[in-house]
C-alpha cells in the first residue's frame, strides 16, 4: 500500500503533531514525495517546495529527536555545519552560488618518461658547438598540467646546398645568400634567432647535380665553420646516393654530435645508422604516417644496428594543414601516448618538417584556383601562417624540433610554444570586461 | 557514453533481428550505437512499442556522450556544440565541429555593420567536396544602452540567419536584446560572479542557453554552472577565460585541458562545451597584422585542444583560411577512408583526344585534382595509383609511387593508352618528375611532366595540350 501525499500536505499533517508530547507514534506505509518538475522548475517553484521540505525535515527531525536520536550529530556531518542552522542551508539554492571545488585527476597512465636526446657537442665534448640542445624528456603530454616539461621546442631552418625554388615569399628573404650555404647558415642564426640549422645537401641528388658526396661533405665543413649552433645533416633524399651522401657528411662533422636525415625502410639504413655510431652523431628515423612502420625502423636502429636510444630522434612525417595534417596530427598523438605509456620503441623524441606547409597551395597561390572560393586575400600574410598553424598543432601532438623555413613562422612558432612551454613573461590585459574593448 | 562495448548495448534491444534500422542483426545495430553513427531512436520498434519504452529512456541515458550538447540558433543554420566522448579524436572522433563565431558591435555604423556580416555569412572555400564556412554571428554590446544594443540587434536579424551570441555583462542590456531575439535561441552571454541570478533569470525567462564567464576560477565556474543545472537551466556554455599572452595564457591552456578532462571524466557538473574568446588577443597587440596572426594562434591551440566554440575578430582571409581548416583537420572523422579506389577514372566527358593524367590513392591528392579539372571543365581521364594512400612527393620518396604502379593501374582498369587514346602520352605531377624516365620505358608512353600542384594545370593544359607531334 502506497500513499501519495503533497509535500504541503505532510508539512500541515506534521506541523499539527504535537512533537513534545508525541508517545507511541508509528509511521505506517510508504510514504512516497511525488515532486513534480524536476529540472524544469521555475526558480520560485523551486524556493517553495525547498522551503516545504526544509519545514518538513524540522519536523521529522524533531521526532527523530524526540526517540533519542543523536539528528544534530546526523545533521552536522552530512551537511558539515552547525546542527541548528544546518537545516534552513538547503533553503537559499537560488540566493547563493552552490559552492564546490573543481577537482581533476592527473593522468595516472603516463609513467614513462620520453628519451632525452642531445645534439651538438662543445669543445668539452670534442665538438665546436657554441651550445647543446636537449629534445625530449617529456613525462606527460606537450604543456599538460601532469608534469613539468624538461626541455622546449626548437627550430631548425633549412638551408640548400644550391638555389632552389620555393614560394615568393620565402625567397625574398634569402636571395642575397643562395648560393652560399655557409651565408645563409648565418643569416639564419644571427638575423632569424634559428636554435639549430639543417643543411640539406640536394644538389648531390644524381637527377638534380649528382654533386659527389665528397665535395658535399665540404659544404657542411663550411656551415660548421659559419655557425657554431648544433646542426642537421640532410640529403637529397634519394635513397640510392643519400647513404653515401651522409656517410662522408658524417665523417667531417665528427664530434659534432649532429643529426642525420634521414634513416628509412626505403634505403640502407644500416649504412646510415653506422655513420651516425661511427662518427658520434645521431639519426633521424623517417617513416611515412605508419605507426608499425615507426616502431619496426626504431627497433632495427636499435636492434639491429645498436644505435644507442639516446641517439635516435623521429620524424613520423609532416603533411600540410589542409593536405592530410589530420592524419600526420593524430599519428604523432598515437605514437607519443604510446610512448608515455611504456612503448619503448616510440620512446624518441619528434621532428617535424613543418616547411612541408610551402607545399600547400594556400601558402604561395596568388589567388585561389577555383572560381567559386571567396578571395584568398594577399598570400604574403597567408604563407606564414600555414606554416605557423602546421608547426603549432603538432607541437600540441607532441613534436619536440621544427624544421621551418620563414622568419616570421619561426618567430611566432617560438613564442607561442614557449609561451604554452612558460617562459614568457607578458603583462596579459585584463579580460574581465573584454565585451566593451575597443579592438 | 556510460557503455563501450556492443554487448553492453545489445541488452536494452529487442534482439529480434527486425531489421527495421537497417542493420541485419541488433548485435550489429549496437556496434553502431557505440561507434555513434546511429542512435535509440532509430530501433523503430523501440519507440513505437510501450513495453520498450523504459529500456529505450534507461539506453539512451546510457548513450548519452559525456560532454553535454547545446544547440544555439534555429533551423537550418543552427549549431550544436558540445557531445564529446573521447580525449584524443584517435579513440572515436569529435562530435561537433568548433563553432566560430566572429564579432560586431552596436557602435558600428549600418555600412559597417553590414560589411561585416555579409563577409562573415558569404565568405566559403571548397574542400574535399564541400565548401568550408563560418558559423555565427557575436554582437558586443559596446555602448552600454540596451536599446541601442537591441536596435542593433534587430538589425543583425534582419541581415542574417546565422545564429547570435549576444554579449553584455548587464542584465538590462541582455534583456533588451532577447525581447527582439530570443525567438532566433542566441546564446546569452554572460553570465558573471556579480550578475548571475539575474542573467539565470532571464535564461528561465526567454528559455536561451547561457555561457558562464569565471575568469581563471574554475571553482567560481563549476559552482555556477552547479546551480544553474539546480535551478533548471542545463544549456550552458563555461567560459574560463582567454588570457591573450604570457603566463596567464599558458594557464587558460591547463583550464581547457582540466575542465575536458574532469568532464570526459564523469564530472556532470563540468561536463559542457567550452567557450574560447581569441579576440582578446586585438587587446594585447596594437597592429592589425599582429593581432590577427596571434588570434588565428591563439583560435589553434583551442581548436585543437578543447574549444567547442570561440569568438573572434579578424575576418582577413590569412585568418579564416587557416582557423578553417585546422577546424576541419581537428575535426574530420579519422575512421573514416584514407584512400580512394585505384584505377582509370572519367572526368567529365573524355575522348580519345582527353588527358590522362596521373596521381595517387590519398584521398586528398585525388579530390584536389579532381576538383581542380571539374571546376574547370576539363573531360579528362585520372589514373589512380594504388599508393597506399600516400600522397605524390611523399609516395615519391618512399616508393610507392613508381613505373610499375602506373603500370599496373592501367593494365588492371584494362586501358589499353594505345588502343583508347589519339596521343598515347600521361602526364605525370611535377613532383614526381624523377619517374619520368621510367615510365617511359615501363608504360611505353610518351610522357609530359605536369605543374607541381593541380591548380595550374588548366593553364598548363591549355599551353602544353594536346601534345605537339602524335
Amino acid at each position: 500500500m502506497s500513499d501519495k501525499l503533497k509535500l504541503s500536505d505532510l508539512n500541515s499533517i506534521l506541523k499539527d503533531l504535537d512533537v513534545e508530547s508525541l508517545e507511541g507514534v508509528t509511521i505506517e506505509g510508504d510514504i512516497e514525495l511525488d515532486i513534480q518538475g524536476g529540472g524544469g522548475m521555475n526558480p520560485a517553484m523551486a524556493y517553495a517546495l525547498g522551503h516545504e521540505a526544509a519545514q518538513i525535515s524540522l519536523h521529522v527531525a524533531n521526532i527523530a529527536r524526540m526517540l533519542g536520536y543523536p539528528v544534530d550529530q546526523l545533521f552536522a556531518q552530512c551537511l558539515g555545519a552547525g546542527g541548528e542552522t544546518a537545516a534552513l542551508q538547503a533553503e537559499p539554492a537560488i540566493e547563493e552560488l552552490m559552492q564546490t571545488k573543481f577537482d581533476v585527476a592527473r593522468s595516472s597512465e603516463w609513467n614513462t618518461p620520453i628519451q632525452e636526446v642531445t645534439l651538438g657537442a662543445t669543445s668539452a665534448d670534442g665538438g665546436s658547438r657554441g651550445h647543446t640542445i636537449t629534445l625530449g624528456g617529456e613525462k606527460a603530454m606537450p604543456f599538460y598540467f601532469d608534469a613539468e616539461m624538461p626541455n622546449r621546442n626548437y627550430v631548425t631552418m633549412d638551408v640548400f646546398d644550391m638555389p632552389i625554388s620555393m614560394a615568393k615569399s620565402v625567397k625574398s628573404n634569402y636571395e642575397d645568400v643562395m648560393g652560399d650555404p655557409a651565408e645563409w647558415a648565418k643569416k639564419v642564426v644571427n638575423e632569424y634567432n634559428a636554435d639549430m640549422v639543417t643543411i640539406h645537401l640536394i644538389s648531390t641528388d644524381p637527377l638534380i647535380n649528382d654533386t659527389p658526396a665528397k665535395e658535399a661533405a665540404k659544404v657542411v665543413e663550411d656551415v660548421l665553420q659559419a655557425v657554431d649552433v648544433p646542426i642537421v645533416i640532410g640529403g637529397s633524399g634519394n635513397p640510392q646516393k643519400d647513404p653515401e651522401v651522409l656517410e662522408k657528411a658524417a665523417e667531417v662533422a665528427e664530434g659534432e654530435r649532429a643529426l642525420l636525415a634521414s634513416a628509412s625502410l626505403n634505403l640502407d639504413y644500416e649504412r646510415v645508422a653506422k655513420a651516425a655510431t661511427d662518427y658520434g652523431h645521431a639519426v633521424l628515423s623517417w617513416t611515412q604516417l605508419e605507426i608499425n612502420a615507426q616502431k619496426e625502423l626504431n627497433r632495427k636502429l636499435m636492434k639491429q644496428c645498436n644505435v644507442p636510444r639516446d641517439s635516435i630522434v623521429m620524424d613520423p612525417t609532416t603533411a600540410a594543414l589542409g593536405y592530410g595534417l589530420d592524419y600526420a596530427y593524430s599519428n604523432m598523438e598515437r605514437i607519443r601516448l604510446s610512448a608515455l605509456m611504456g612503448d619503448d620503441e616510440l620512446n624518441f623524441p619528434m621532428s617535424s618538417g613543418t616547411t612541408n606547409a610551402w607545399g600547400a597551395r594556400e601558402s604561395w597561390m596568388k589567388e585561389s584556383p577555383l572560381k567559386e572560393d571567396s578571395d584568398w586575400g594577399p598570400r604574403e600574410y597567408r604563407g606564414p601562417i600555414w606554416e605557423i598553424v602546421t608547426g603549432l598543432s603538432l607541437a600540441l601532438a607532441g613534436n619536440d624540433m621544427f624544421m621551418m623555413m620563414h622568419p616570421t613562422s619561426v618567430q611566432v612558432l617560438k613564442e607561442i610554444t614557449q609561451t604554452l612551454y612558460g617562459n614568457i613573461e607578458a603583462k596579459t590585459p585584463d579580460i574581465t570586461n573584454w565585451i566593451t574593448a575597443e579592438v | 557514453m556510460k557503455i563501450n562495448s556492443p554487448l553492453d548495448a545489445y541488452k536494452y534491444l529487442p534482439g529480434t533481428n527486425c531489421g527495421r534500422c537497417g542493420e541485419d542483426t541488433c548485435m550489429a545495430f549496437a556496434s553502431h550505437l557505440i561507434d555513434r553513427s546511429k542512435s535509440g531512436e532509430d530501433c523503430l520498434p523501440m519507440v513505437e512499442e510501450d513495453k520498450y519504452a523504459k529500456k529505450l529512456e534507461e539506453l539512451e541515458k546510457l548513450l548519452a556522450p559525456e560532454i553535454k550538447e547545446v544547440t544555439i540558433g534555429t533551423g537550418e543554420k543552427s549549431v550544436t556544440i558540445g557531445g564529446d566522448d573521447v580525449l584524443f579524436r584517435h579513440k572515436l572522433t569529435f562530435f561537433n565541429k568548433t563553432a566560430y563565431a566572429y564579432d560586431v558591435t552596436d557602435t558600428m555604423d549600418d555600412k559597417e555593420l553590414e560589411e561585416r556580416i555579409n563577409t562573415i555569412q558569404t565568405f566559403k572555400k571548397f574542400y574535399v567536396g564541400e565548401f568550408l564556412t563560418l558559423d555565427m554571428v557575436a554582437v558586443r554590446c559596446v555602448s552600454g544602452k540596451p536599446e541601442t544594443f537591441a536596435e542593433t540587434v534587430k538589425k543583425v536579424i534582419g541581415l542574417t540567419e546565422l545564429p547570435l551570441v549576444l554579449c553584455s555583462f548587464d542584465p538590462a542590456v541582455l534583456k533588451a536584446a532577447l525581447e527582439v531575439a530570443s525567438d532566433k535561441k542566441p546564446l546569452m552571454y554572460a553570465a558573471n560572479q556579480e550578475n548571475w541570478k539575474e542573467v539565470a533569470g532571464l535564461a528561465k525567462e526567454y528559455e536561451v542557453p547561457v555561457t558562464l564567464f569565471a575568469p581563471n576560477d574554475l571553482d567560481l565556474l563549476k559552482s555556477m554552472a552547479k546551480t544553474f543545472a539546480e535551478m533548471g537551466i542545463e544549456d550552458l556554455v563555461l567560459d574560463p577565460g582567454t588570457f591573450p599572452t604570457g603566463r596567464e595564457l599558458k594557464t587558460t591552456f591547463e583550464n581547457f585541458l582540466k575542465i575536458r578532462r574532469a568532464g570526459i571524466d564523469g564530472d556532470g557538473e563540468i561536463a559542457y562545451p567550452i567557450m574560447a574568446v581569441p579576440l582578446t588577443a586585438w587587446m594585447a597587440y596594437d597592429d592589425d597584422v599582429s593581432a590577427s596572426y596571434w588570434e588565428t594562434v591563439v583560435a589553434s591551440v583551442l581548436t585543437v585542444k578543447y574549444g567547442d566554440i570561440m569568438i573572434m575578430h579578424s575576418i582577413e582571409p590569412y585568418a579564416l583560411l587557416p582557423e578553417m581548416h585546422l577546424r576541419d583537420t581537428i575535426y574530420t572523422d579519422p575512421r573514416k577512408p584514407v584512400t580512394v579506389d585505384p584505377g582509370v577514372w572519367e572526368v567529365g566527358s573524355p575522348t580519345a583526344d582527353s588527358p590522362i593524367i596521373v596521381t595517387t590513392n590519398f584521398a586528398l591528392t585525388y579530390y584536389t585534382v579532381e576538383s581542380d579539372i571539374a571546376s574547370n571543365k576539363i573531360d579528362c581521364y585520372i589514373v589512380v595509383a594504388d599508393t597506399e594512400g600516400i600522397g605524390v612527393e611523399a609516395a615519391v620518396a618512399g616508393g610507392q609511387l613508381t613505373a610499375d604502379k602506373i603500370k599496373k593501374t592501367l593494365e588492371n582498369a584494362k586501358f589499353d593508352l594505345k588502343e583508347k587514346t589519339n596521343y598515347n602520352t600521361v602526364i605525370l605531377p611535377g613532383l614526381s618528375a624523377r619517374l619520368q624516365g621510367d615510365v617511359e620505358d615501363k608504360v611505353g608512353s610518351r610522357v609530359l611532366i605536369g605543374p607541381a600542384d593541380s591548380g595550374r594545370l588548366p593553364g598548363w593544359l591549355e599551353k602544353n595540350w594536346p601534345p605537339q607531334n602524335k
